[in-house]
């Protein structure tokens, strides 16, 4: 590529800047994995050294969570429909897969809201035991990413109502849906390691 | 950009993955009160996880259709966080 055409170039290679987004915010997604790792590898290393509290096995409802956790795959599909409508230039449907997608988001942290609060009433909040400091540290900062993507969603929808997003700017709705698909997949090791391995150690719980 | 073709098709391949993703879940909450899996069950369900997650990341987020230099740069790091969190839990088992 010429110095001509790469000065010419610059800015006007949608293409190229589309593929560069979606570049970056793998590598973003790469190192928010670490981050969640460091959570996850912290709640399992001080996992049964409370000394004070209501225990895991007490309080975990694992069918609430199993609900809330088909709630967030599902929130998935219709995220992954809203950017295949994009792309097939349908903006009704891709607003609606959106909508749909923000709605089941904000079911989720309903439940997250109320296993919290359940929680509290029993006993377990950030300092009564190591236990809560570091289930509510890990669940807290997956549920803040949640409400980010929630936030994410209705702005874009809005902006969509507005008409100001078009099939040439289906990249953007594409980055939005990889951020929710990766607080999904955070959220399905969550479950199994917090959840479901606790719940395979204590036989099945209330 | 053009509309991709065959539209329906590309949904049926999601809403396949949805339900498979549905049934795993339901077999995840299943199998942990079965008796007769013992210390295998936590094996399973890592590679029940493990599964869920590929699925999610293959379809989901179109890392097996786009380019491979998204997956060179999103897998190492994946593999990383696994390493981060092993070493998090076998740190404080060797310190004690």
């Amino acid at each position: 590529m010429s110095a001509h055409t790469a000065v010419h170039a610059h800015g006007s290679h949608p293409e190229l800047e589309q593929h560069q987004l979606k570049l970056g915010f793998w590598i973003f997604l790469a190192s928010e994995c670490v981050f969640f790792a460091s959570l996850i590898g912290t709640y399992l290393s001080l996992h049964g050294r409370s000394h004070s509290g209501p225990m895991p096995h007490e309080i975990f409802d694992l069918p609430l969570t199993t609900v809330s956790s088909f709630v967030l795959l599902m929130s998935s599909l219709t995220m992954v429909l809203a950017v295949a409508a994009i792309k097939q230039a349908d903006l009704k449907a891709m607003q609606r897969w959106l909508a749909a997608t923000a709605v089941l988001g904000l079911v989720f942290l309903g439940f997250q809201a109320y296993e919290f609060t359940t929680f509290a009433g029993e006993g377990l909040t950030l300092t009564s035991s190591i236990f809560g400091s570091s289930f509510y540290t890990l669940t807290g900062f997956h549920g803040f990413h949640v409400a980010i993507g929630v936030l994410w969603l209705l702005s874009a929808l809005v902006y969509s109502l507005r008409g100001g997003i078009s099939q040439r700017q289906a990249t953007k709705i594409e980055v939005a849906g990889l951020y929710w698909h990766f607080v999904d997949v955070v959220w399905i090791v969550i479950f199994t390691v917090v959840y479901l391995i606790e719940a395979a150690g204590q036989g099945a719980m209330h | 950009m053009q509309a991709e073709a065959h539209p329906h098709g590309s949904n049926r391949k999601y809403l396949v993955v949805a339900a498979i993703l549905a049934v795993v879940t339901l077999v995840e909450f299943g199998i942990v009160y079965l008796p007769g899996l013992g210390s295998a069950l936590i094996p399973v369900l890592l590679l029940l996880s493990a599964g869920k997650f590929a699925l999610v990341a293959l379809y989901f987020m179109h890392l097996k259709d786009d380019t491979r230099l998204f997956a060179m740069f999103f897998v190492p790091g994946v593999f990383l966080a696994a390493v981060v969190a092993v070493s998090l839990k076998l740190l404080m088992h060797v310190g004690h």
